[in-house]
């Protein structure tokens, strides 16, 4: 008997994953990830304006099997759902339907399930439909720092203890990362602090300072 | 499907050679005795000699004396001993200061780092994009109160060799002492720690077929030229070359300071504590044996063929490591665009075992510490793949696995968001 780490439903997505590509012209798109920290993903919906529903959904993935299995089935679930329904799907729904994921792997794969909320949000933001404007907290900074990733180690900034102190006051939120200035992966990790703190409503700047 | 597995992870562990298992087999049931002193009973006097036959089979294959080779249980425990038994010795006189390289195994850098834990300063030193430590920097980080230098012959994941002539002269030179990890080296290049120049000529060590051309690998060895200073502690293991596993050496240079860290018995000339696996070092003696530098020109024939077919064939590929200073059963690059563990395992289901440095893949979900040591970003090691060969891989196999890899590649990249289109 052969083992694999994954199980059939796994594997079968993972070699065969559904909905792979990405649309022209679609009314919303992401990309969850960045090249120089670890795994990505884009997704592009379609929506049909009237109903409210996804039409048409793909996905991209530079990742490991859980990663393009996930993109797979998340896509699957995502398609002809209203805009609403579908912002509800969640890595546990994913990982239930794929018949279980290792824990290890929530890290790769939940980049789908943020990659198709972030493509749901994208259409929302382009056509005026987003309402809710709860305003930025230390906590809301820190859960998007949690996607900001730790070249190095390949884990993200908070976990690896590379943020010293995060402070919001008046639109501008200051982020201390305790690395050198002139290490070789400083500026990619300013840029990637910056784009994931930015696109909140309140945030009018973002300063990334390094320790050393 | 196991057996049709080709088995193309070498450099993590070998098969046991089945004459090996055969060399090993009479200490599990006939002469299974502790190894007593001369004044034993029989059973323990054979038991003795095997012991001590295959310590002098070791050594000589090093160029050492029997005694300045410490059996143990792998390259893990003598990799602890050369560093926190110098440390023991050491540490309380003539200083706390440690070298070493950012891209060492495991046994080195995380006995190292566990030395930092307990006050004692480690100086780790950067390599270059192919994995090369720079001797000057070497030089440079030896101080007065330095205890040891430790500088791995070849590198675990790229093949890279050092040139560890050079910098056991620097160390020499600084009154520093030298271990050297050749945990991926020995047998597979030449090692003479005597000063007798003797690896210049014998090969990659059986020493019956002369070799000088720099493809033999006598000029990545270490013992090169006459009255040189050599390695004062060196690392070695069984299962890298068909061995069996749980079996290691570490040579240490007659008079070297150092003391036992595990306490015990007096076994081992009283630095290794613990009833001797006899079975193992037979085991480790016969697998050394069994390694001729016809099968290393071989080995290195496999090796060449798939770098030149990986990075020739399979687009935006590229070679992580040196290009000659490499071990002969290592290979190593990065296919871009795509991640290793979506790689391996596309390989592992059409057959081939081989491994990645990417995160996804290892338990820690760490990067590989190597890959980022020779300046490679995250994106390096996320598409890095390890190939290494061994005794039972053949020219077929290479050919198999790059037709393979070809088409996982294509497959990946054709779903990858970063791949260029063409």
């Amino acid at each position: 008997m052969t083992k694999f780490p994954y199980n059939e439903i796994v594997l079968e997505h993972f070699k065969h994953p559904h909905n792979v590509g990405e649309i022209e012209e679609a009314d919303g798109k992401a990309i969850e990830g960045s090249p120089a920290c670890g795994d990505m993903v884009s997704v592009t919906i379609k929506v049909d304006p009237d109903k409210n529903t996804i039409d048409d959904i793909k996905f991209q993935s530079y990742g490991c099997a859980s990663n393009i299995a996930t993109g797979s089935i998340i896509t699957d679930l995502a398609r002809g759902k209203t805009l609403d329904e579908a912002k509800k799907v969640s890595w546990k729904d994913a990982s239930e339907e794929l018949g279980g994921l290792p824990p290890i792997k929530a890290h790769c794969s939940v980049l789908a399930v943020e990659g198709l909320r972030a493509a749901i949000r994208d259409y929302e933001e382009r056509n005026g439909l987003v309402t809710e404007r709860e305003p930025t907290t230390l906590k809301t900074i820190e859960k998007r720092l949690k996607h900001v990733m730790n070249p190095l180690m390949g884990l993200d900034i908070v976990r690896t203890d590379l943020v010293k102190s995060v402070s919001f006051e008046g639109g501008i939120v200051k982020v201390v990362v305790d690395l050198d200035e002139s290490h070789q992966f400083a500026q990619a990790i300013k840029n990637d602090i910056a784009e994931k703190i930015e696109p909140l409503w309140d945030v009018e700047l973002v300063e990334v300072e390094f320790t050393g | 499907m196991f057996g049709e597995t080709t088995y193309l992870d070498n450099s993590a562990t070998t098969r046991l050679d089945e004459r090996v298992l055969e060399a090993m087999q009479p200490y599990f049931f006939e002469t299974y005795a502790v190894a007593t002193s001369e004044f034993g009973y029989s059973l323990g006097i054979e038991a003795r000699e095997a012991l001590d036959a295959a310590r002098g089979v070791l050594a000589a294959r090093l160029g050492a004396a029997p005694e300045e080779l410490v059996f143990t249980s792998g390259s893990t425990e003598s990799s602890n001993l050369a560093l926190k038994g110098v440390a023991l010795a050491l540490g309380g006189k003539k200083g706390r200061h440690l070298v070493t390289t950012r891209i060492e195994d495991f046994p080195v850098l995380n006995t190292a780092r566990a030395l930092e834990r307990q006050g004692f300063e480690v100086t780790w030193l950067d390599v270059d994009g192919d994995g090369l430590v720079d001797p000057d920097a070497v030089r440079a980080a030896l101080r007065q109160d330095t205890i040891l230098l430790s500088v791995q012959h070849a590198n675990q994941e790229i093949g890279t060799v050092q040139d560890i002539d050079a910098i056991a002269k620097i160390a020499y030179d600084a009154h520093v002492l030298l271990h050297t990890d050749a945990t991926h080296t020995f047998t597979r290049l030449p090692i003479d720690v005597s000063g007798s120049g003797a690896a210049a000529s014998a090969g990659a060590g059986a020493g019956e077929e002369g070799e000088t051309s720099p493809e033999s690998g006598a000029d990545l060895g270490i013992g090169r030229r006459e009255g040189a200073p050599g390695p004062d502690l060196v690392t070695i293991s069984a299962h890298t070359i068909h061995g069996p596993r749980g079996v290691g050496a570490l040579y240490v240079r007659d008079r070297t300071p150092i003391r036992k860290w595990m306490d015990g018995g007096f076994q081992e000339y009283d630095l290794r504590a613990g009833v001797e696996d006899i079975p193992g070092a037979v085991g480790f003696a016969a697998a050394a044996g069994l390694v001729t530098p016809k099968e290393n020109e071989r080995l290195r024939a496999l090796r060449d063929r798939l770098l030149d077919c990986a990075l020739g064939e399979i687009p935006h590929t590229t070679l992580n490591g040196h290009r000659t200073r490499r071990t002969p059963q290592n290979a190593n690059v990065t296919f871009h665009f795509v991640e290793g563990e979506s790689i391996t395992l596309q390989l592992d289901m059409r057959g081939f075992a081989v491994s990645t440095g990417s995160a996804c893949f290892s338990k820690s979900l760490e990067a590989s510490h190597v890959i980022s040591g020779i300046g490679g970003d995250h994106e390096r090691a996320h598409g890095s793949v390890r190939f290494s060969f061994g005794r039972f891989n053949s020219m077929e196999d290479v050919d198999n696995v790059i037709e393979a890899a070809a088409e996982v590649v294509a497959q990946l990249r054709a779903i990858s968001p970063l791949a260029p289109k063409d």
